[in-house]
């Protein structure tokens, strides 16, 4: 009885933890904006100083805003995309085959992932300029790509290691094509870890802030964090908490979204690869 | 962001053999061919993650020899180890270093104990495992930017809740005035955010502690204390050590939060910060790349002390695992 209550208040304590700062960024953004302004402390939204959805009817008809989370969204999925289809063969090779050298990519994966990424920041600058790819999408999604490939092969290679590949070669037997063994018996095998590692991807490219704020210089390719963080306002000494505040739910939104809908996955991806995003 | 710990399990797994491989009279041929096809699958990745980390590095090597500034490019000349001796000897540069091994250190710490006791009530617990999981993967998935503004704001006397909470701290007090409250508030963002994804590394390694173990314990008459610390704790020594050394890596590179909480005042700034000022903000592409080595250097150094100081066995946790 007595840990039985012990966990009920663990439990509360864990909840509170995770969401009262969630709470919290809610009620600013529902605070008013002049309220704001010229201070309204507290948690919740004073008497005559709620807002409604105000903020967010500001916020998504900020022009910026709307092309921020287009280049984010945009540029998260297409890195996606392809760091999960090049991780995906190389992950294969790791798990399936035996070569030379094998070690030597874990390593460099788990080398990269490590590397400071600010380091980078001024070569990259230079070199992004000389060659054009400064603030345009392709000179994001390709430091995306380097930064989420470790993550992605490191858990991908540990959900093959678990595919019984020998089903492969049982449907062979039983007459199926070697096509239709693949397409029948391994690819929905392997999707899962697919999918979870492309979770796991888009959290870490959603998330950049780095590569945002030093490879970009307009709203062409800014994505939603640079953006968030360059967002002062008039004032840049009072900036309109409860306006970002509105900005910052919006940007969560979709990670919500995948967490509410993949929360299995993504906890089987996290340990069982062992990876942070 | 970006840490990622070794798999749980090895890499030395033993290969399947193909049907009819081992019968085969021109093994070796198979085998070569099987190199051949395994190098062209690795390559793509591997050339991709050179292509944006090595070359880079290296270029910045090669800059940090040269005095070369982005508003006067023409004057660029070589310099020997001059950006060096500059940084080396210039007090701010060691002041940073110092700020960034505290927010390393007091951040990894808390988020260790107050990981391993959610952990504890996540490994235990049978009811609502869905809600928590899914509470505490929002943390872990949300933006560091807007993890940095919720408690910016809410440390704020303006409009924040804080200062109103907190008994003996007047309703007017500015966190963000000086540099101790103005660290906290950044590592209490830090730490909010990140102390889930160290649970959850932490969870995997408890469910590795065998149950009979803690029970033989307990029929032994050994304390929950002594349980803790004799049995659980070095059974999962190696969980414990990889979550360390990734999430310190992670911690050391602080950035985001820094940027947005304070962007760099009141001497909250940390070596990652200062890099990022040289280049962005003034243009010292020069003095930014020496920097920059000098901040890769810093990590190799942090991460070979962390795993010769707590004897991380990298291979060992893969395999054991």
């Amino acid at each position: 009885m007595k840990q039985r209550v012990g966990l009920v208040v663990g439990v509360g304590l864990i909840l509170v933890w995770c969401l009262l700062p969630v709470v919290w960024i809610v009620s600013l953004s529902l605070k008013d904006a002049v309220a704001v302004t010229n201070g309204s402390p507290g948690f919740f939204p004073a008497d005559g100083a709620f807002a409604g959805f105000d903020n967010y009817r500001d916020a998504w008809g900020n022009d910026q805003f709307r092309r921020a989370i287009i280049n984010s969204l945009g540029i998260s999925l297409i890195s996606t995309t392809l760091s999960v289809i090049l991780a995906t063969l190389a992950a294969y090779a790791i798990a399936r085959l035996e070569f030379r050298g094998k070690k030597l990519v874990l390593t460099t994966a788990l080398a990269i992932a490590m590397f400071p990424v600010v380091a980078l920041v001024s070569p990259l600058f230079d070199m992004w300029r000389a060659v054009g790819l400064y603030d345009t999408w392709p000179g994001l999604i390709i430091p995306y790509m380097s930064f989420t490939l470790p993550l992605a092969i490191w858990t991908l290679a540990a959900f093959f290691r678990e595919i019984p590949w020998e089903l492969e070669q049982a449907a062979q037997v039983d007459g199926a094509t070697s096509w239709q063994a693949f397409r029948k018996v391994i690819v929905p095998l392997a999707a899962p870890g697919v999918f979870t590692a492309a979770i796991l991807t888009f959290f870490f490219a959603w998330n950049d802030f780095v590569f945002g704020i030093t490879l970009t210089s307009t709203e062409a390719a800014r994505p939603i964090p640079a953006s968030l963080s360059f967002f002062v306002g008039a004032d840049p000494f009072n900036r309109p908490a409860s306006l970002l505040a509105a900005g910052a739910v919006i940007a969560t939104i979709p990670i919500v979204i995948i967490v509410l809908i993949f929360q299995r996955k993504i906890v089987a991806g996290l340990t069982s690869g062992a990876v942070k995003g | 962001m970006s840490a990622v710990a070794p798999p749980v399990r090895d890499d030395q797994q033993r290969e399947k053999p193909s049907p009819g491989k081992a019968d085969r009279p021109e093994v070796s041929d198979r085998a070569r061919q099987e190199q051949r096809l395994a190098q062209r699958l690795v390559a793509p990745a591997v050339v991709i993650m050179l292509l944006v980390t090595a070359f880079p590095i290296l270029r910045a090597l090669y800059l940090s020899f040269y005095t070369y500034s982005l508003t006067s490019p023409e004057d660029r000349a070589f310099i020997g180890i001059d950006n060096y001796v500059t940084a080396l000897t210039d007090g701010l540069f060691w002041r940073d270093i110092g700020v960034t091994v505290l927010y390393m250190v007091v951040t990894v710490g808390i988020e260790l104990v107050i990981g391993f006791a959610f952990a504890m009530v996540m490994h235990r617990v049978v009811f609502a495992r869905g809600l928590i999981r899914t509470s505490i993967l929002i943390p872990y998935g949300i933006i560091t930017v807007v993890s940095g503004f919720a408690w910016q704001f809410a440390f704020t006397y303006q409009n924040g809740f804080i200062n109103g909470w907190l008994p003996g701290i007047g309703d007017s007090f500015n966190w963000f005035g000086e540099t101790t409250p103005a660290v906290i508030a950044i590592m209490v963002s830090e730490i909010w955010k990140t102390t889930p994804f160290m649970s959850l590394l932490l969870l995997a390694g408890l469910a590795q502690v065998s149950d009979d173990m803690i029970e033989a314990a307990k029929v032994d008459g050994a304390t929950w204390w002594q349980r803790l610390w004799r049995v659980i704790l070095p059974n999962m020594r190696a969980a414990i050590m990889v979550a360390v050394l990734f999430r310190a890596l992670d911690a050391y590179r602080i950035f985001d939060n820094i940027f947005v909480m304070t962007s760099g005042a009141v001497g909250t700034e940390s070596i990652s910060f200062l890099v990022y000022r040289q280049t962005i903000e003034q243009f010292q592409l020069g003095m930014g790349s020496a920097l920059s080595v000098l901040l890769f250097l810093s990590v190799l150094l942090v991460a070979f002390l962390i795993v010769k100081l707590f004897r991380v066995d990298l291979a060992k946790a893969r395999g054991e695992e």
